[in-house]
Protein backbone atom coordinates (compact mmCIF):
# COMPACT_ATOMS: atom_id res chain seq x y z
CA UNK A 1 0.00 0.00 0.00
CA UNK A 2 2.93 2.37 -0.62
CA UNK A 3 1.06 4.41 -3.90
CA UNK A 4 1.18 8.46 -2.67
CA UNK A 5 -2.55 8.86 -3.84
CA UNK A 6 -3.73 11.49 -6.21
CA UNK A 7 -7.02 11.35 -7.04
CA UNK A 8 -6.54 14.30 -9.32
CA UNK A 9 -5.52 11.73 -11.42
CA UNK A 10 -7.02 8.54 -11.57
CA UNK A 11 -8.89 6.77 -14.07
CA UNK A 12 -11.47 4.66 -12.98
CA UNK A 13 -9.45 2.04 -15.31
CA UNK A 14 -5.59 3.16 -13.53
CA UNK A 15 -7.76 2.60 -10.14
CA UNK A 16 -9.10 -0.68 -10.72
CA UNK A 17 -5.47 -1.67 -11.22
CA UNK A 18 -4.36 -0.18 -8.33
CA UNK A 19 -6.74 -2.24 -6.14
CA UNK A 20 -6.39 -5.30 -8.07
CA UNK A 21 -2.75 -5.36 -7.57
CA UNK A 22 -3.20 -4.58 -4.07
CA UNK A 23 -0.95 -1.23 -4.22
CA UNK A 24 -4.00 -0.02 -2.64
CA UNK A 25 -6.92 -0.15 -1.30
CA UNK A 26 -10.95 1.12 -1.68
CA UNK A 27 -10.93 2.46 1.87
CA UNK A 28 -7.40 4.37 1.22
CA UNK A 29 -9.12 5.73 -2.35
CA UNK A 30 -12.34 6.55 -0.40
CA UNK A 31 -10.75 8.01 2.33
CA UNK A 32 -8.40 10.21 -0.42
CA UNK A 33 -11.60 11.79 -1.77
CA UNK A 34 -13.66 12.43 1.34
CA UNK A 35 -9.79 14.58 2.26
CA UNK A 36 -9.97 16.13 -1.43
CA UNK A 37 -13.98 17.33 -0.36
CA UNK A 38 -13.06 18.55 2.66
CA UNK A 39 -10.26 20.45 0.81
CA UNK A 40 -12.47 21.97 -2.50
CA UNK A 41 -16.11 22.21 -1.30
CA UNK A 42 -15.42 25.10 0.28
CA UNK A 43 -15.01 26.87 -3.20
CA UNK A 44 -16.72 24.88 -5.18
CA UNK A 45 -19.43 23.62 -3.52
CA UNK A 46 -20.86 20.63 -5.84
CA UNK A 47 -21.99 18.64 -3.42
CA UNK A 48 -25.39 18.59 -1.49
CA UNK A 49 -24.91 15.74 0.66
CA UNK A 50 -21.51 14.18 1.63
CA UNK A 51 -21.98 10.23 2.62
CA UNK A 52 -19.32 9.45 4.06
CA UNK A 53 -20.18 6.55 6.82
CA UNK A 54 -21.72 4.80 3.80
CA UNK A 55 -18.60 5.43 1.37
CA UNK A 56 -16.35 3.78 3.88
CA UNK A 57 -18.72 1.18 4.77
CA UNK A 58 -18.94 0.06 1.18
CA UNK A 59 -15.34 0.32 0.48
CA UNK A 60 -14.99 -2.25 2.94
CA UNK A 61 -17.06 -4.24 1.60
CA UNK A 62 -15.82 -3.54 -1.56
CA UNK A 63 -12.06 -4.56 -0.56
CA UNK A 64 -13.68 -8.24 0.53
CA UNK A 65 -14.80 -8.53 -2.53
CA UNK A 66 -11.39 -7.12 -4.48
CA UNK A 67 -9.49 -9.80 -1.80
CA UNK A 68 -11.66 -12.87 -2.88
CA UNK A 69 -10.54 -12.06 -6.76
CA UNK A 70 -14.21 -11.34 -7.44
CA UNK A 71 -14.43 -7.51 -8.63
CA UNK A 72 -15.89 -5.66 -11.62
CA UNK A 73 -13.77 -2.27 -13.27
CA UNK A 74 -16.29 -0.26 -10.84
CA UNK A 75 -15.25 -2.30 -7.62
CA UNK A 76 -14.08 -0.09 -4.47
CA UNK A 77 -14.42 2.93 -7.39
CA UNK A 78 -15.82 6.38 -5.55
CA UNK A 79 -18.43 8.08 -7.56
CA UNK A 80 -21.04 11.17 -6.97
CA UNK A 81 -24.12 10.78 -7.77
CA UNK A 82 -26.44 13.88 -9.02
CA UNK A 83 -28.95 14.34 -6.52
CA UNK A 84 -32.15 13.93 -8.64
CA UNK A 85 -31.48 10.02 -8.70
CA UNK A 86 -32.91 7.88 -5.66
CA UNK A 87 -30.70 6.34 -3.35
CA UNK A 88 -32.21 4.29 -0.70
CA UNK A 89 -31.83 5.96 2.60
CA UNK A 90 -30.05 8.64 1.46
CA UNK A 91 -31.78 12.04 0.84
CA UNK A 92 -32.55 12.79 -3.04
CA UNK A 93 -33.07 16.65 -3.03
CA UNK A 94 -33.40 17.65 -6.69
CA UNK A 95 -31.85 20.67 -5.16
CA UNK A 96 -35.54 22.22 -4.68
CA UNK A 97 -36.96 23.10 -1.39
CA UNK A 98 -39.95 20.97 -1.96
CA UNK A 99 -37.43 17.71 -1.29
CA UNK A 100 -35.03 19.40 0.71
CA UNK A 101 -36.09 16.22 3.28
CA UNK A 102 -36.75 13.73 0.85
CA UNK A 103 -35.40 10.59 1.84
CA UNK A 104 -36.22 7.97 -0.91
CA UNK A 105 -37.47 4.00 0.26
CA UNK A 106 -35.84 2.45 -2.44
CA UNK A 107 -32.74 2.91 -5.39
CA UNK A 108 -32.63 3.81 -8.84
CA UNK A 109 -32.11 1.33 -11.17
CA UNK A 110 -28.79 2.72 -12.28
CA UNK A 111 -27.57 3.03 -7.98
CA UNK A 112 -28.85 -0.47 -7.97
CA UNK A 113 -26.75 -1.25 -10.80
CA UNK A 114 -23.88 0.56 -9.35
CA UNK A 115 -24.34 -1.07 -6.00
CA UNK A 116 -24.53 -5.03 -7.61
CA UNK A 117 -20.84 -3.58 -9.14
CA UNK A 118 -19.93 -3.08 -5.38
CA UNK A 119 -19.05 0.88 -6.06
CA UNK A 120 -18.60 3.59 -3.56
CA UNK A 121 -21.07 6.27 -3.46
CA UNK A 122 -18.97 9.39 -1.61
CA UNK A 123 -21.79 11.99 -2.16
CA UNK A 124 -24.72 13.34 -3.84
CA UNK A 125 -24.14 16.42 -6.69
CA UNK A 126 -25.54 19.37 -6.72
CA UNK A 127 -27.83 20.97 -9.74
CA UNK A 128 -30.10 23.25 -10.79
CA UNK A 129 -33.63 22.63 -9.49
CA UNK A 130 -35.41 19.76 -10.89
CA UNK A 131 -32.79 19.69 -13.38
CA UNK A 132 -33.67 23.15 -14.92
CA UNK A 133 -30.80 25.68 -15.93
CA UNK A 134 -27.74 25.32 -17.85
CA UNK A 135 -25.47 26.94 -14.63
CA UNK A 136 -26.48 25.29 -11.83
CA UNK A 137 -26.96 28.43 -10.16
CA UNK A 138 -30.81 27.66 -10.06
CA UNK A 139 -30.25 25.54 -6.84
CA UNK A 140 -32.41 26.19 -4.58
CA UNK A 141 -29.69 25.49 -2.27
CA UNK A 142 -26.83 27.01 -3.59
CA UNK A 143 -24.93 27.92 -6.56
CA UNK A 144 -21.73 25.50 -7.55
CA UNK A 145 -18.51 27.11 -8.67
CA UNK A 146 -16.43 26.43 -11.84
CA UNK A 147 -13.05 24.86 -10.76
CA UNK A 148 -11.18 26.45 -13.88
CA UNK A 149 -12.11 29.97 -12.73
CA UNK A 150 -14.40 30.01 -9.53
CA UNK A 151 -16.11 33.24 -10.92
CA UNK A 152 -18.03 31.28 -13.66
CA UNK A 153 -20.80 28.58 -13.77
CA UNK A 154 -19.76 25.00 -14.25
CA UNK A 155 -22.51 24.84 -16.17
CA UNK A 156 -25.59 22.87 -15.93
CA UNK A 157 -28.01 20.89 -15.00
CA UNK A 158 -25.48 18.22 -13.69
CA UNK A 159 -22.91 21.22 -12.58
CA UNK A 160 -22.40 19.24 -9.33
CA UNK A 161 -21.63 16.58 -10.80
CA UNK A 162 -19.25 17.66 -13.46
CA UNK A 163 -17.13 19.88 -10.96
CA UNK A 164 -16.98 16.80 -8.63
CA UNK A 165 -15.10 15.26 -11.15
CA UNK A 166 -13.49 18.10 -12.71
CA UNK A 167 -12.29 18.85 -9.22
CA UNK A 168 -10.98 15.58 -7.96
CA UNK A 169 -13.70 14.85 -5.59
CA UNK A 170 -14.51 11.51 -6.95
CA UNK A 171 -13.52 9.65 -9.90
CA UNK A 172 -16.43 9.66 -11.77
CA UNK A 173 -19.72 10.89 -11.80
CA UNK A 174 -23.31 10.17 -13.02
CA UNK A 175 -25.68 13.22 -14.27
CA UNK A 176 -28.69 13.04 -16.24
CA UNK A 177 -29.01 15.27 -19.52
CA UNK A 178 -32.89 16.42 -20.37
CA UNK A 179 -31.11 18.80 -23.31
CA UNK A 180 -27.51 19.02 -22.79
CA UNK A 181 -27.24 18.55 -18.97
CA UNK A 182 -24.59 16.09 -18.85
CA UNK A 183 -22.76 17.30 -22.12
CA UNK A 184 -22.74 21.08 -21.60
CA UNK A 185 -21.37 20.65 -17.66
CA UNK A 186 -18.85 18.21 -18.96
CA UNK A 187 -17.71 20.79 -21.88
CA UNK A 188 -17.87 24.02 -19.33
CA UNK A 189 -15.69 21.61 -16.84
CA UNK A 190 -13.50 19.90 -19.49
CA UNK A 191 -14.56 16.09 -18.58
CA UNK A 192 -15.91 13.70 -20.91
CA UNK A 193 -19.63 13.35 -20.57
CA UNK A 194 -22.40 10.86 -22.73
CA UNK A 195 -26.23 11.57 -22.85
CA UNK A 196 -27.17 7.79 -24.32
CA UNK A 197 -29.30 6.80 -26.55
CA UNK A 198 -33.13 7.23 -25.30
CA UNK A 199 -33.73 3.98 -23.66
CA UNK A 200 -30.43 2.85 -23.27
CA UNK A 201 -30.11 3.45 -20.06
CA UNK A 202 -33.20 2.95 -17.03
CA UNK A 203 -34.69 6.14 -15.85
CA UNK A 204 -36.21 4.44 -13.10
CA UNK A 205 -36.08 6.37 -10.10
CA UNK A 206 -34.28 9.42 -11.54
CA UNK A 207 -36.88 11.81 -10.24
CA UNK A 208 -38.85 12.94 -13.96
CA UNK A 209 -38.50 16.12 -15.57
CA UNK A 210 -39.40 15.60 -19.30
CA UNK A 211 -39.58 12.03 -19.63
CA UNK A 212 -39.50 11.79 -23.78
CA UNK A 213 -36.22 13.78 -23.25
CA UNK A 214 -34.34 12.37 -20.17
CA UNK A 215 -31.33 10.41 -20.10
CA UNK A 216 -29.19 9.21 -17.17
CA UNK A 217 -25.29 9.18 -18.36
CA UNK A 218 -21.57 9.26 -17.28
CA UNK A 219 -19.14 12.10 -16.52
CA UNK A 220 -15.66 10.96 -16.45
CA UNK A 221 -11.98 11.56 -16.43
CA UNK A 222 -11.68 9.84 -20.26
CA UNK A 223 -13.68 7.67 -22.72
CA UNK A 224 -12.32 4.35 -21.70
CA UNK A 225 -14.01 5.07 -18.46
CA UNK A 226 -17.00 6.47 -20.07
CA UNK A 227 -17.75 2.94 -21.67
CA UNK A 228 -16.85 1.28 -18.45
CA UNK A 229 -19.70 2.99 -16.77
CA UNK A 230 -21.91 2.77 -19.84
CA UNK A 231 -21.10 -0.91 -19.63
CA UNK A 232 -22.89 -1.13 -16.19
CA UNK A 233 -25.15 0.90 -16.04
CA UNK A 234 -26.88 0.00 -19.53
CA UNK A 235 -29.75 -2.42 -20.25
CA UNK A 236 -33.16 -3.20 -20.38
CA UNK A 237 -35.25 -2.69 -17.28
CA UNK A 238 -38.99 -4.03 -16.99
CA UNK A 239 -39.31 -1.54 -14.46
CA UNK A 240 -38.75 1.79 -17.26
CA UNK A 241 -41.43 0.81 -19.96
CA UNK A 242 -38.98 3.36 -22.30
CA UNK A 243 -36.40 1.04 -21.62
CA UNK A 244 -34.85 -0.88 -24.68
CA UNK A 245 -34.39 -4.77 -24.97
CA UNK A 246 -31.36 -4.33 -27.09
CA UNK A 247 -27.83 -6.42 -25.88
CA UNK A 248 -25.44 -4.34 -24.44
CA UNK A 249 -22.07 -4.52 -25.96
CA UNK A 250 -19.10 -4.30 -24.11
CA UNK A 251 -17.88 -0.58 -25.06
CA UNK A 252 -14.24 -0.83 -24.39
CA UNK A 253 -14.35 -3.02 -27.44
CA UNK A 254 -14.43 -0.59 -30.21
CA UNK A 255 -11.63 2.03 -28.49
CA UNK A 256 -9.00 2.04 -30.99
CA UNK A 257 -7.08 4.82 -32.36
CA UNK A 258 -8.05 5.41 -35.92
CA UNK A 259 -10.88 6.40 -37.67
CA UNK A 260 -9.90 4.77 -41.03
CA UNK A 261 -13.45 4.67 -42.82
CA UNK A 262 -15.42 6.90 -40.74
CA UNK A 263 -17.39 9.54 -42.39
CA UNK A 264 -18.23 12.89 -40.42
CA UNK A 265 -20.41 15.83 -41.11
CA UNK A 266 -19.75 18.97 -39.27
CA UNK A 267 -23.34 20.65 -39.74
CA UNK A 268 -22.81 24.46 -40.37
CA UNK A 269 -25.72 25.38 -38.43
CA UNK A 270 -24.31 24.51 -35.01
CA UNK A 271 -22.39 27.39 -35.69
CA UNK A 272 -24.45 29.76 -34.54
CA UNK A 273 -24.13 33.65 -34.71
CA UNK A 274 -23.15 34.82 -31.32
CA UNK A 275 -20.56 32.24 -31.26
CA UNK A 276 -17.21 32.46 -29.52
CA UNK A 277 -14.52 33.08 -32.67
CA UNK A 278 -12.00 30.44 -30.24
CA UNK A 279 -14.55 28.15 -29.83
CA UNK A 280 -15.89 27.84 -33.31
CA UNK A 281 -11.82 27.81 -34.07
CA UNK A 282 -11.33 25.22 -31.98
CA UNK A 283 -13.73 22.78 -33.18
CA UNK A 284 -12.45 23.27 -36.24
CA UNK A 285 -9.14 22.49 -35.60
CA UNK A 286 -10.46 19.33 -33.71
CA UNK A 287 -12.17 18.53 -36.78
CA UNK A 288 -8.86 18.89 -38.88
CA UNK A 289 -7.53 16.29 -36.32
CA UNK A 290 -9.94 13.83 -36.85
CA UNK A 291 -9.17 13.68 -40.47
CA UNK A 292 -5.49 13.44 -39.73
CA UNK A 293 -6.25 10.08 -38.11
CA UNK A 294 -8.25 8.73 -40.91
CA UNK A 295 -11.77 10.13 -40.88
CA UNK A 296 -13.00 11.69 -43.93
CA UNK A 297 -14.93 14.96 -43.15
CA UNK A 298 -17.65 16.96 -45.11
CA UNK A 299 -17.55 20.88 -43.57
CA UNK A 300 -20.89 21.71 -45.65
CA UNK A 301 -23.68 19.56 -44.36
CA UNK A 302 -26.87 21.52 -43.80
CA UNK A 303 -29.87 20.60 -41.37
CA UNK A 304 -32.04 23.17 -41.93
CA UNK A 305 -34.49 22.65 -39.23
CA UNK A 306 -31.64 23.19 -36.36
CA UNK A 307 -32.94 26.69 -36.10
CA UNK A 308 -36.02 25.53 -34.49
CA UNK A 309 -34.91 23.25 -32.52
CA UNK A 310 -34.66 25.72 -29.77
CA UNK A 311 -38.13 26.93 -29.40
CA UNK A 312 -39.67 23.54 -29.97
CA UNK A 313 -37.55 22.23 -26.87
CA UNK A 314 -38.85 25.16 -24.85
CA UNK A 315 -42.48 23.95 -25.62
CA UNK A 316 -42.08 20.51 -25.88
CA UNK A 317 -39.96 20.35 -22.07
CA UNK A 318 -41.90 22.33 -20.18
CA UNK A 319 -44.98 20.64 -21.32
CA UNK A 320 -43.68 17.33 -19.97
CA UNK A 321 -42.77 18.94 -16.93
CA UNK A 322 -45.71 21.23 -15.56
CA UNK A 323 -47.30 17.47 -15.95
CA UNK A 324 -44.49 15.67 -14.30
CA UNK A 325 -44.27 17.90 -11.44
CA UNK A 326 -47.64 17.89 -10.84
CA UNK A 327 -47.48 15.50 -8.42
CA UNK A 328 -46.17 17.87 -5.88
CA UNK A 329 -48.96 18.80 -3.97
CA UNK A 330 -47.74 18.22 -0.48
CA UNK A 331 -49.61 15.49 0.80
CA UNK A 332 -47.27 12.26 0.04
CA UNK A 333 -44.01 13.67 0.31
CA UNK A 334 -41.97 16.64 0.34
CA UNK A 335 -42.70 20.42 1.40
CA UNK A 336 -46.16 21.07 2.36
CA UNK A 337 -47.30 24.58 3.28
CA UNK A 338 -49.10 23.74 6.94
CA UNK A 339 -50.55 26.82 7.89
CA UNK A 340 -53.97 26.84 6.77
CA UNK A 341 -56.36 24.36 6.31
CA UNK A 342 -58.01 25.07 3.39
CA UNK A 343 -56.89 22.30 0.39
CA UNK A 344 -57.11 24.12 -2.25
CA UNK A 345 -54.89 27.40 -0.53
CA UNK A 346 -52.38 24.63 1.07
CA UNK A 347 -51.95 23.08 -2.51
CA UNK A 348 -51.12 26.77 -4.28
CA UNK A 349 -48.65 27.68 -1.46
CA UNK A 350 -46.93 24.28 -0.98
CA UNK A 351 -46.56 24.76 -4.78
CA UNK A 352 -45.76 28.42 -4.62
CA UNK A 353 -42.77 28.21 -1.71
CA UNK A 354 -41.68 24.62 -2.45
CA UNK A 355 -40.23 25.88 -5.95
CA UNK A 356 -38.15 28.15 -7.14
CA UNK A 357 -38.65 30.84 -10.13
CA UNK A 358 -36.93 28.56 -13.22
CA UNK A 359 -38.96 26.17 -11.96
CA UNK A 360 -42.08 28.25 -11.66
CA UNK A 361 -41.23 29.60 -15.21
CA UNK A 362 -41.45 26.05 -16.68
CA UNK A 363 -44.20 24.91 -14.99
CA UNK A 364 -46.11 28.07 -16.38
CA UNK A 365 -44.86 27.99 -20.02
CA UNK A 366 -45.82 24.14 -20.33
CA UNK A 367 -49.59 25.02 -18.92
CA UNK A 368 -49.97 27.53 -21.19
CA UNK A 369 -48.73 25.08 -24.52
CA UNK A 370 -50.86 22.40 -23.23
CA UNK A 371 -54.17 24.64 -22.06
CA UNK A 372 -57.39 24.74 -24.37
CA UNK A 373 -57.06 26.76 -27.41
CA UNK A 374 -53.54 27.26 -27.22
CA UNK A 375 -52.46 23.38 -27.79
CA UNK A 376 -52.59 23.22 -31.15
CA UNK A 377 -50.58 26.33 -32.09
CA UNK A 378 -48.36 25.55 -29.17
CA UNK A 379 -47.87 21.86 -27.93
CA UNK A 380 -48.57 19.87 -31.32
CA UNK A 381 -46.99 22.50 -33.50
CA UNK A 382 -43.45 21.70 -31.60
CA UNK A 383 -44.08 17.74 -31.47
CA UNK A 384 -44.34 18.08 -35.53
CA UNK A 385 -41.69 20.09 -35.55
CA UNK A 386 -39.65 17.40 -33.84
CA UNK A 387 -40.44 15.23 -36.19
CA UNK A 388 -39.09 17.13 -39.16
CA UNK A 389 -35.94 17.33 -36.75
CA UNK A 390 -35.63 13.50 -36.47
CA UNK A 391 -35.90 13.59 -39.79
CA UNK A 392 -33.13 15.70 -40.55
CA UNK A 393 -30.96 13.52 -38.70
CA UNK A 394 -32.26 10.38 -40.08
CA UNK A 395 -31.38 11.69 -43.16
CA UNK A 396 -27.37 12.87 -42.24
CA UNK A 397 -26.74 9.32 -40.43
CA UNK A 398 -27.29 8.24 -44.35
CA UNK A 399 -24.41 9.70 -45.20
CA UNK A 400 -22.20 10.17 -42.11
CA UNK A 401 -21.54 7.51 -39.33
CA UNK A 402 -21.18 10.49 -36.67
CA UNK A 403 -22.01 14.55 -36.43
CA UNK A 404 -19.57 17.16 -34.93
CA UNK A 405 -20.27 20.22 -33.64
CA UNK A 406 -19.23 22.35 -30.69
CA UNK A 407 -20.73 21.62 -27.09
CA UNK A 408 -21.92 24.99 -26.17
CA UNK A 409 -21.73 28.47 -28.30
CA UNK A 410 -19.31 30.00 -25.47
CA UNK A 411 -16.82 29.06 -22.58
CA UNK A 412 -18.44 28.57 -19.09
CA UNK A 413 -19.76 32.59 -18.21
CA UNK A 414 -19.71 34.34 -15.08
CA UNK A 415 -21.66 33.86 -12.39
CA UNK A 416 -25.08 35.88 -12.70
CA UNK A 417 -24.44 37.42 -16.13
CA UNK A 418 -27.45 35.45 -17.47
CA UNK A 419 -29.14 35.27 -14.38
CA UNK A 420 -31.87 37.86 -14.85
CA UNK A 421 -32.70 36.61 -18.49
CA UNK A 422 -33.88 33.19 -19.51
CA UNK A 423 -34.21 33.66 -23.00
CA UNK A 424 -29.99 34.01 -22.91
CA UNK A 425 -29.55 31.22 -20.63
CA UNK A 426 -31.72 28.97 -22.98
CA UNK A 427 -29.42 29.10 -25.67
CA UNK A 428 -26.57 28.08 -23.80
CA UNK A 429 -28.01 25.13 -24.68
CA UNK A 430 -28.52 25.34 -28.66
CA UNK A 431 -26.11 23.15 -29.56
CA UNK A 432 -27.35 20.39 -27.45
CA UNK A 433 -30.52 20.11 -27.31
CA UNK A 434 -31.60 19.14 -30.91
CA UNK A 435 -30.19 15.62 -29.40
CA UNK A 436 -32.38 15.03 -27.08
CA UNK A 437 -35.62 15.71 -29.44
CA UNK A 438 -34.45 13.13 -31.43
CA UNK A 439 -33.12 11.31 -28.85
CA UNK A 440 -29.57 10.31 -30.08
CA UNK A 441 -26.18 9.46 -28.26
CA UNK A 442 -24.22 12.29 -27.99
CA UNK A 443 -20.95 12.81 -26.13
CA UNK A 444 -18.63 15.88 -24.92
CA UNK A 445 -15.22 15.49 -24.75
CA UNK A 446 -12.29 18.34 -24.20
CA UNK A 447 -11.05 20.27 -27.33
CA UNK A 448 -9.14 23.01 -25.60
CA UNK A 449 -9.02 25.83 -23.90
CA UNK A 450 -9.49 29.89 -24.35
CA UNK A 451 -8.84 32.36 -21.74
CA UNK A 452 -8.00 29.52 -18.97
CA UNK A 453 -11.94 28.39 -19.95
CA UNK A 454 -12.46 24.95 -21.91
CA UNK A 455 -14.24 24.36 -24.66
CA UNK A 456 -15.80 20.79 -25.30
CA UNK A 457 -16.49 19.02 -28.54
CA UNK A 458 -19.52 17.39 -29.14
CA UNK A 459 -19.56 14.09 -31.34
CA UNK A 460 -23.60 12.89 -32.14
CA UNK A 461 -23.80 9.30 -33.87
CA UNK A 462 -27.32 7.54 -34.66
CA UNK A 463 -29.45 5.58 -32.32
CA UNK A 464 -27.74 3.17 -30.44
CA UNK A 465 -24.33 4.17 -31.85
CA UNK A 466 -22.41 4.47 -28.82
CA UNK A 467 -19.91 2.57 -29.78
CA UNK A 468 -19.38 4.64 -32.75
CA UNK A 469 -18.62 7.93 -31.06
CA UNK A 470 -16.75 6.32 -28.18
CA UNK A 471 -14.45 5.12 -31.03
CA UNK A 472 -14.03 8.83 -32.60
CA UNK A 473 -13.36 10.06 -28.75
CA UNK A 474 -11.07 7.75 -28.17
CA UNK A 475 -9.16 8.01 -31.20
CA UNK A 476 -9.33 12.21 -30.59
CA UNK A 477 -8.35 11.44 -26.97
CA UNK A 478 -5.45 9.44 -27.74
CA UNK A 479 -3.89 11.96 -30.04
CA UNK A 480 -4.68 15.47 -27.92
CA UNK A 481 -3.95 16.49 -23.88
CA UNK A 482 -7.05 18.20 -23.52
CA UNK A 483 -8.15 15.94 -21.32
CA UNK A 484 -5.05 15.63 -19.09
CA UNK A 485 -5.36 19.04 -17.93
CA UNK A 486 -6.60 19.31 -14.48
CA UNK A 487 -7.52 23.17 -12.82
CA UNK A 488 -5.45 24.31 -10.40
CA UNK A 489 -7.21 24.03 -6.94
CA UNK B 1 -47.86 36.71 -28.31
CA UNK B 2 -47.81 39.29 -25.41
CA UNK B 3 -50.11 37.57 -22.51
CA UNK B 4 -52.01 40.05 -19.85
CA UNK B 5 -52.40 39.92 -16.57
CA UNK B 6 -55.34 37.85 -16.48
CA UNK B 7 -53.60 35.13 -18.65
CA UNK B 8 -51.07 34.84 -16.11
CA UNK B 9 -53.48 34.45 -13.61
CA UNK B 10 -55.77 31.82 -15.58
CA UNK B 11 -52.68 30.25 -16.07
CA UNK B 12 -51.40 30.05 -12.55
CA UNK B 13 -55.02 28.36 -11.53
CA UNK B 14 -54.89 25.77 -14.39
CA UNK B 15 -51.13 24.89 -12.63
CA UNK B 16 -52.00 25.29 -9.16
CA UNK B 17 -49.12 27.37 -8.43
CA UNK B 18 -49.71 29.90 -6.21
CA UNK B 19 -47.99 33.35 -7.42
CA UNK B 20 -46.93 37.09 -5.70
CA UNK B 21 -47.73 39.73 -7.00
CA UNK B 22 -44.40 40.26 -7.93
CA UNK B 23 -44.27 37.40 -9.53
CA UNK B 24 -47.65 37.74 -11.50
CA UNK B 25 -46.22 41.45 -13.29
CA UNK B 26 -42.56 39.25 -13.91
CA UNK B 27 -44.17 36.66 -15.48
CA UNK B 28 -46.38 38.59 -17.73
CA UNK B 29 -43.15 40.00 -19.10
CA UNK B 30 -40.92 37.03 -19.46
CA UNK B 31 -43.19 34.16 -20.61
CA UNK B 32 -44.50 37.32 -23.45
CA UNK B 33 -40.91 37.48 -24.27
CA UNK B 34 -40.18 33.74 -24.70
CA UNK B 35 -43.42 33.01 -26.14
CA UNK B 36 -42.76 35.97 -28.73
CA UNK B 37 -39.22 34.87 -29.92
CA UNK B 38 -40.93 31.00 -29.93
CA UNK B 39 -43.34 32.24 -32.77
CA UNK B 40 -40.84 31.40 -35.07
CA UNK B 41 -42.39 27.79 -35.13
CA UNK B 42 -45.47 28.75 -36.85
CA UNK B 43 -42.94 30.05 -40.17
CA UNK B 44 -42.12 25.87 -40.10
CA UNK B 45 -44.32 24.14 -42.78
CA UNK B 46 -45.93 20.78 -40.55
CA UNK B 47 -48.95 20.52 -43.34
CA UNK B 48 -49.11 16.01 -43.16
CA UNK B 49 -46.52 15.99 -40.60
CA UNK B 50 -47.44 13.67 -37.81
CA UNK B 51 -46.36 14.85 -34.35
CA UNK B 52 -43.28 12.55 -32.89
CA UNK B 53 -44.52 12.30 -29.04
CA UNK B 54 -41.52 10.14 -28.44
CA UNK B 55 -38.25 9.55 -29.45
CA UNK B 56 -37.92 6.08 -30.29
CA UNK B 57 -40.91 3.56 -31.57
CA UNK B 58 -42.62 2.61 -28.34
CA UNK B 59 -44.19 -0.84 -28.03
CA UNK B 60 -47.30 -2.17 -25.67
CA UNK B 61 -45.28 -3.37 -22.17
CA UNK B 62 -47.11 -6.13 -20.80
CA UNK B 63 -46.39 -7.53 -17.66
CA UNK B 64 -47.32 -11.40 -16.44
CA UNK B 65 -50.30 -10.88 -13.84
CA UNK B 66 -48.71 -12.38 -10.83
CA UNK B 67 -48.66 -10.65 -7.20
CA UNK B 68 -45.32 -9.88 -6.16
CA UNK B 69 -44.53 -7.43 -2.96
CA UNK B 70 -44.68 -3.60 -3.19
CA UNK B 71 -43.17 -1.01 -0.45
CA UNK B 72 -43.85 -1.61 2.90
CA UNK B 73 -46.61 0.72 4.44
CA UNK B 74 -44.75 2.54 6.44
CA UNK B 75 -41.86 2.95 4.06
CA UNK B 76 -44.42 4.30 1.87
CA UNK B 77 -45.66 6.86 5.05
CA UNK B 78 -42.45 7.79 5.77
CA UNK B 79 -42.46 11.04 3.40
CA UNK B 80 -45.67 12.17 4.36
CA UNK B 81 -45.89 15.76 5.76
CA UNK B 82 -49.04 14.97 7.87
CA UNK B 83 -50.30 11.37 8.42
CA UNK B 84 -52.88 9.86 10.66
CA UNK B 85 -52.15 6.02 11.86
CA UNK B 86 -51.86 4.72 8.73
CA UNK B 87 -53.50 6.89 6.41
CA UNK B 88 -52.33 10.18 4.60
CA UNK B 89 -54.07 12.40 6.40
CA UNK B 90 -55.25 15.54 3.66
CA UNK B 91 -57.19 18.78 4.28
CA UNK B 92 -60.95 18.82 4.43
CA UNK B 93 -61.82 18.87 0.37
CA UNK B 94 -65.80 19.34 0.65
CA UNK B 95 -65.63 22.79 3.58
CA UNK B 96 -63.55 23.15 5.96
CA UNK B 97 -63.85 20.81 9.25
Amino acid sequence: MSVILDPTRLTIHKAHELLKTGQVSSVELTRACLERIQQVEPKVSALVTITDKLALSQAEQADRLIASGDSSPLTGIPVIIKDNMCTRGVRTTCSSRMLEDFVPPYDATVVEKLNDARTVIVGKANMDEFAMGSSTENSALFPTHNPWNLEHVPGGSSGGSAVAVAASEAIYALGSDTGGSIRQPAGFCSVTGMKPTYGRVSRYGLVAFASSLDQIGPLTRDVTDCALVLNTIAGYDPRDSTSVPHPVPDYTRCLTSELNGIRIGVPKEYFVEGMQAEVSAAIRAAVSKLEDLGARADWEVSLPHTSYALAAYYVIAPSEASANLARYDGVKYGFSYSDTDNMWEALEKTRQYGFGPEVKRRIMLGTYALSAGYYDAWYLKAQKVRTLIRREFDQAFEKFDALVTPTSPTVPFRIGDKAEDPLQMYLSDVCTLPINIAGLPAISIPAGFTGGLPIGMQIIGKPFSEETILKIAYAFEQATDWHKQKPNI
Amino acid sequence: MRLGREEVLRIAILARLGLSEVEVDRFKDQLSHILESFEILQQVDTTSVPPTTHPITLENVLRSDEVADSLPQNMVLANAPRKDGDFFKVRAVLGNT
